[in-house]
C-alpha cells in the first residue's frame, strides 16, 4: 500500500495561535502521537454525483424564494490535486460563505446586517474525471467578530474537502485578491508561512469571467499525495 | 521540495451547520434496517481546557464494516464489504456538546488487532483539526494493539469508550477532552 505524505506542518498553522483567542483552550497541548498508516488511514468514503442536488454547485439558485439574491454574481472554479500534481476526480467539496452584506444564514450570527431571503451560502459539488470543480456564487461580504476591538473577517468562502482517504481531508477557506483586511486576520495570519498563505488567496482569471454577467476567480487546492519511494535498483 | 505544496487548513468557524449539516441530514445514522452487525451507539462530549462543553464543534468518524472491510479501492477486500455502510458519519456537538452516532461494531481489519474507529475533530477556535480512535471497553484483545500499545499506559483510557449495560441498544461513551490532565491523546498520522 502506498503511504501518504504527513501533515505538513511547516504550512498548516498550529493549534495554539494567541492572537486567535479562541484557540487557547480547545486545541490538544500535548504532543501528538505517531499514527502508522494503515488501511484505515489510507481510506475514505466513496461519494457519488447522484447524492448532489440540481443546484447545489449555483448558490444563486438553490435558495431563490421570489427573486435572484443580492450582490455580485461570481464563478469560482478550480484543481483539486495532490502533492505530486495529480489530479483528484470524484472528490466532494462542500462550501460555506456569507452574503453580500456579511451576514450568515445561523442563530448564533448576530451582525447587524440584512439576511438575503433568496441566498443561504451553502453549496456542493464534486471534481470531475481531471480533478476541476466549478460553482457559482455571490462574492461575500467582510464581517465583524468578537476576537478584538473593531475585529473584521476578510470576504472568504469556507471549503470542506474530501479527498480519496482518511489523511487528504481539508478544511480551509479562500481568501480574494487584494482585500485589505487580510493582514489583520488573527486566522489567516495563523498561518506560519507567506507561501501557504499565498495558496489560500484566490485569482482573479478573466477566462472565466462571462461577459455581461459574472466575475470570474480560480483556486487551486492541494493535498497530501503519496510519499516518494526511494528509487530501487532491480535485482538481476 | 514537490512543486505542489499542501493547501493550509484554515478554522471551520461557528457557521458551518448549515452547509455540513443539514444540507444532507443524519448523517450521524451510519446504518439502515439492511445493514450488517451489531449496531452500537457512540456517544460522548467535546471539552475544552476549562472543561465546558465546545458546542460549535464537529466529529467525524471512518471505520471498516461489520467484517471489517471498507468500501474502497485501496482495500483488496472492497468487493466483500457491505454495500449498506458506508462507514463515514458526521455529529456536530450542539447539545451541551454532545455528540453522537449510531453505527455498527467495526470488524477487525485484516492485520490487524482488535476493532477501532477513526476520528477527527473540528471546532471555531481551532486552525485545524485533530484526529484521534475509538477503542472498545470490552474488546480483550485491545491489549494486542500496537497503536494502544504504543500510546503511555496513562493515557489509553482516553481512547477507549466504556460500553453503559444499562441501554437497550449498546451505547459506548467517551468524551473527548482538547486540553487538561485527561487531554485525549491525538495523532500525527
Ligand atoms: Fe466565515
Amino acid at each position: 500500500m502506498t503511504e501518504f505524505n504527513p501533515i505538513n506542518w511547516k504550512t498548516h498553522p498550529p493549534y495554539s495561535h494567541p492572537p486567535y483567542r479562541s484557540t487557547e483552550k480547545r486545541g490538544p497541548q500535548k504532543k501528538l502521537l505517531p499514527l502508522p498508516q494503515k488501511l484505515s488511514e489510507l481510506t475514505g468514503p466513496v461519494f457519488g454525483e447522484d447524492m448532489l442536488g440540481e443546484f447545489d454547485s449555483d448558490l444563486t439558485r438553490n435558495a431563490r424564494v421570489n427573486g435572484e439574491p443580492i450582490g455580485e454574481r461570481i464563478i469560482v472554479v478550480g484543481k483539486l490535486l495532490d502533492e505530486s500534481g495529480n489530479a483528484i476526480p470524484n472528490a466532494l467539496l462542500e462550501v460555506w460563505q456569507a452574503n453580500a452584506c456579511g451576514r450568515y444564514i445561523h442563530k448564533v450570527d448576530q451582525h447587524d446586517a440584512p439576511l438575503d431571503p433568496n441566498f443561504t451560502g451553502c453549496g456542493r459539488v464534486m471534481t470531475d474525471a481531471n480533478g476541476e470543480y466549478r460553482f457559482m456564487t455571490i462574492k461575500p461580504g467582510a464581517y465583524p467578530w468578537g476576537n478584538h476591538e473593531n475585529a473584521w473577517r476578510p470576504a472568504h468562502i469556507h471549503f470542506s474537502v474530501f479527498g480519496t482517504n482518511f489523511l487528504q481531508r481539508l478544511v480551509t477557506q479562500m481568501y480574494f485578491p487584494g482585500d485589505p483586511l487580510m493582514p489583520l486576520d488573527p486566522i489567516f495570519n495563523g498561518l506560519p508561512d507567506e507561501n501557504g498563505k499565498r495558496r489560500l488567496i484566490s485569482d482573479y482569471a478573466h477566462d472565466i469571467t462571462t461577459p455581461e454577467y459574472a466575475l470570474g476567480y480560480r483556486f487551486n487546492i492541494v493535498v497530501n499525495g503519496p510519499k516518494e519511494t526511494p528509487f530501487e535498483t532491480k535485482e538481476a | 521540495m514537490s512543486q505542489f505544496e499542501q493547501s493550509p487548513s484554515q478554522t471551520i468557524g461557528p457557521f458551518f451547520h448549515n452547509a455540513l449539516i443539514q444540507m444532507t441530514d443524519g448523517q450521524n445514522v451510519l446504518v439502515n434496517e439492511k445493514t450488517a452487525g451489531q449496531k452500537i451507539i457512540i456517544t460522548g462530549l467535546v471539552l475544552d481546557g476549562d472543561g465546558q462543553p465546545v458546542e460549535d464543534s464537529m466529529v467525524e468518524i471512518w471505520q471498516a464494516d461489520a467484517n471489517g472491510y471498507f468500501n474502497h479501492p485501496a482495500d483488496p477486500n472492497q468487493a466483500k464489504s457491505d454495500p449498506e455502510f458506508m462507514g463515514h458519519g458526521r455529529s456536530q456537538a450542539v447539545d451541551a456538546g454532545r455528540f453522537s452516532f449510531t453505527t455498527v461494531k467495526p470488524g477487525i481489519i485484516a492485520g490487524e488487532a482488535t476493532p477501532y474507529i477513526n476520528l477527527r475533530v473540528f471546532a471555531r477556535g481551532m486552525l485545524i483539526h485533530a484526529i484521534s480512535r475509538i477503542y472498545f471497553s470490552d474488546e480483550t484483545t485491545n491489549k494486542s494493539d500496537a497503536v494502544l500499545n504504543s500510546v503511555p499506559a496513562e493515557r489509553r483510557d482516553t481512547l477507549v469508550a466504556k460500553l453503559d449495560p444499562a441501554e437497550l441498544i449498546p451505547t459506548y461513551r467517551l468524551d473527548l477532552n482538547m486540553q487538561g490532565e485527561n487531554e485525549t491523546v491525538f495523532f500525527n498520522p
